[in-house]
């Protein structure tokens, strides 16, 4: 593995490394000294094209843990405003020798754009691009649904994958990176996937994913899931009409008190509900269902960090493609002939 | 573990058979309770793969001594991974899990248990992770096999066997625990310490 761009291109026997090790990364996140030396003297920079609180800062406890040096790049009071480039940044950071660049940006594809060019080093890590991917979240979502999944069976949770479960992803799957890379990842886990969400929230194309389409919540609820993840609606990202109403689209599509309580009656105790955050209270998901023991809002972060130091670890560790390409003739003369092709 | 299929010419002989191993391990097991005057505040950590079931094996014969004792409440793993210093030299490894006893091991005399003390780096990173795990009162080593080539200034208070080797020559510990039948040495499917190749 170089770089974490899509979890499509992810095996089961990759994936199921990354979660194994996530879970040693979770009990060093219960020791009284949080830390290990696994990365000492790499440097991984965090860049952010788009606003992020919760993956920025567990990106940057991960690298912590791991002992790397972190340093973080916001385009906002950068020289991004300015109209530079997402080229001339990435060599910027090429040139200050960063290890690993872990990139959120609005444009699907700059992540990949930025691993395939030539124009870093570095292992790349997707943070979410567009509406394209957002791995390291679809990771610690298996992660999170592996260890509940182990607990009811009364497995140990390492080295299992997720056959059997039933999840349902509700709501906006058109503008949901989130939802993308789940359906990818908890498939190749062996779970089966339902999308429920109105018509025109669901992207073109859906009948070729490796999932089933309902467009009635109720309906879904009572295929007895194991799991609901509920997406957030991403109000930026809309600039057409997509449904008449919020209130219509809370009553039809959000997990509010009613459902909540359904869950009860029909006795599916085991039923957990999930939301990659941020929330919006009372549209997608209402209160009593975000801070009921049933939701798994707070231990996604939690484990958000594991998996993420899982991830910056299996990359950075080892004898790396960084390197290897360092030894072989050095990296500044290829970055001078591609330029010099560029140019011609 | 893997073990390559021995090509013509390989030289491989036992050095220890499974007997061996036994009263090595229960000499071993004496040694420690001498050292310790008893079993009180004892942990036995073993480091992965081989250490722990060796640790475990340790436990079981110092509890047939001092009954009182519950041999899987003194026993641990402790994985080394994370602390090596030939991460970047070598392929990526997964870490395996560290397990520490419910007691702890604050204050605690703590011995390590590996199979084969070589360079001495495995130790060196045990000890770096045990001071992120808390602060034993007296950290020993027990080995089933010291082979020699020290590159760091630390030695075994227990061995199994002190082995003279060659640089050149491969120490193998079969583990019945850890081994499956299929990788087994010359020997069979039991326990035994191999030499391979050399001159």
């Amino acid at each position: 593995m170089k770089h974490l761009l899509s979890t499509s291109d992810l095996s089961l026997v990759d994936t199921l490394q990354l979660l194994d090790v996530a879970e040693e990364m979770a009990a060093v996140g219960e020791r009284e000294i949080k830390k290990l030396p696994a990365l000492r003297g790499r440097t991984v920079v965090n860049l952010f094209f788009e606003d992020s609180t919760r993956t920025r800062i567990s990106f940057e406890a991960a690298a912590k843990r791991l002992s790397a040096d972190v340093i973080n790049f916001a385009a906002k009071g950068s020289s991004v405003s300015k109209g530079e480039s997402l080229k001339d940044t990435a060599q910027t950071l090429e040139a200050m020798s960063a290890d690993a660049v872990v990139i959120r940006h609005p444009a699907s594809g700059a992540p990949a754009r930025l691993a395939a060019s030539g124009w870093i080093d570095a292992a790349v890590v997707n943070a979410g691009d567009g509406t394209h991917e957002h791995p390291t979240q679809a990771l610690l979502d298996a992660f999170t649904l592996r260890r509940h999944w182990a607990r009811i069976t009364g497995t140990p949770s390492a080295g299992t994958d997720l056959g059997g479960m039933r999840i349902l992803i509700v709501g906006d799957i058109l503008h949901s990176r989130v939802a993308r890379s789940n359906v990818w990842l908890l498939t190749t886990l062996g779970a089966h996937i339902t999308l429920v969400g109105p018509p025109t929230l669901l992207p073109v194309g859906v009948g070729s994913w490796p999932c089933e389409v309902l467009y009635n919540l109720d309906d879904a609820v009572a295929t007895r899931p194991d799991a609901v993840m509920m997406l957030r609606l991403q109000a930026e990202r809309m600039n057409a009409a997509f449904f008449p109403s919020t209130r219509e689209y809370s009553r039809n599509w959000g997990f509010d008190d009613a459902r909540l309580a359904l869950l009860d009656v029909m006795g599916l105790d085991d039923t957990v509900i999930m939301h990659p955050g941020p929330m919006n209270r009372g549209l997608e998901i209402s209160s009593a269902a975000a801070d009921s023991p049933r939701s798994t809002v707070l231990a996604q972060v939690r484990n958000g960090v594991s998996v993420r130091m899982a991830a910056l670890y299996l990359l950075l560790s080892g004898r790396g493609h960084h390197e290897e390409n360092r030894g072989a003739g050095g990296a500044l003369p290829r970055t001078a002939n591609r330029m010099t092709q560029e140019q011609a | 573990m893997t073990v390559p299929a021995p090509y013509s010419g390989a030289k491989q002989r036992v050095v220890l058979a499974e007997a061996d191993i036994d009263r090595a391990l229960t000499r071993i097991a004496h040694e420690i309770l001498e050292a310790n005057r008893g079993t009180s505040d004892l942990v036995l950590l073993g480091i992965p793969r081989r250490g722990f079931p060796l640790a475990q094996r340790l436990a079981r014969k110092i509890a047939d001594v001092d009954p009182g004792v519950d041999p899987d409440s003194i026993t641990g793993q402790l994985d080394v991974t994370m602390y090596r210093d030939d991460l970047r030299r070598n392929p990526t490894r997964s870490p395996l899990a560290t397990q520490l006893p419910a007691s702890g091991i604050d204050d605690k005399v703590v011995v390590l248990v590996d199979d084969v003390l070589y360079s001495g780096r495995t130790i060196r990173s045990a000890l770096d992770a045990l001071v992120d795990l808390g602060r034993p009162r007296i950290v020993r080593l027990a080995v089933l096999v010291d082979r020699g080539h020290r590159e760091l200034p630390i030695r075994a208070d227990h061995v199994g066997k002190n082995l003279p080797t060659s640089s050149s020559e491969r120490v193998r510990v079969h583990l019945r625990e850890v081994d499956a039948a299929g990788a087994a040495g010359p020997g069979g499917a039991g326990d035994e310490v191999v030499i391979e190749g050399g001159a």
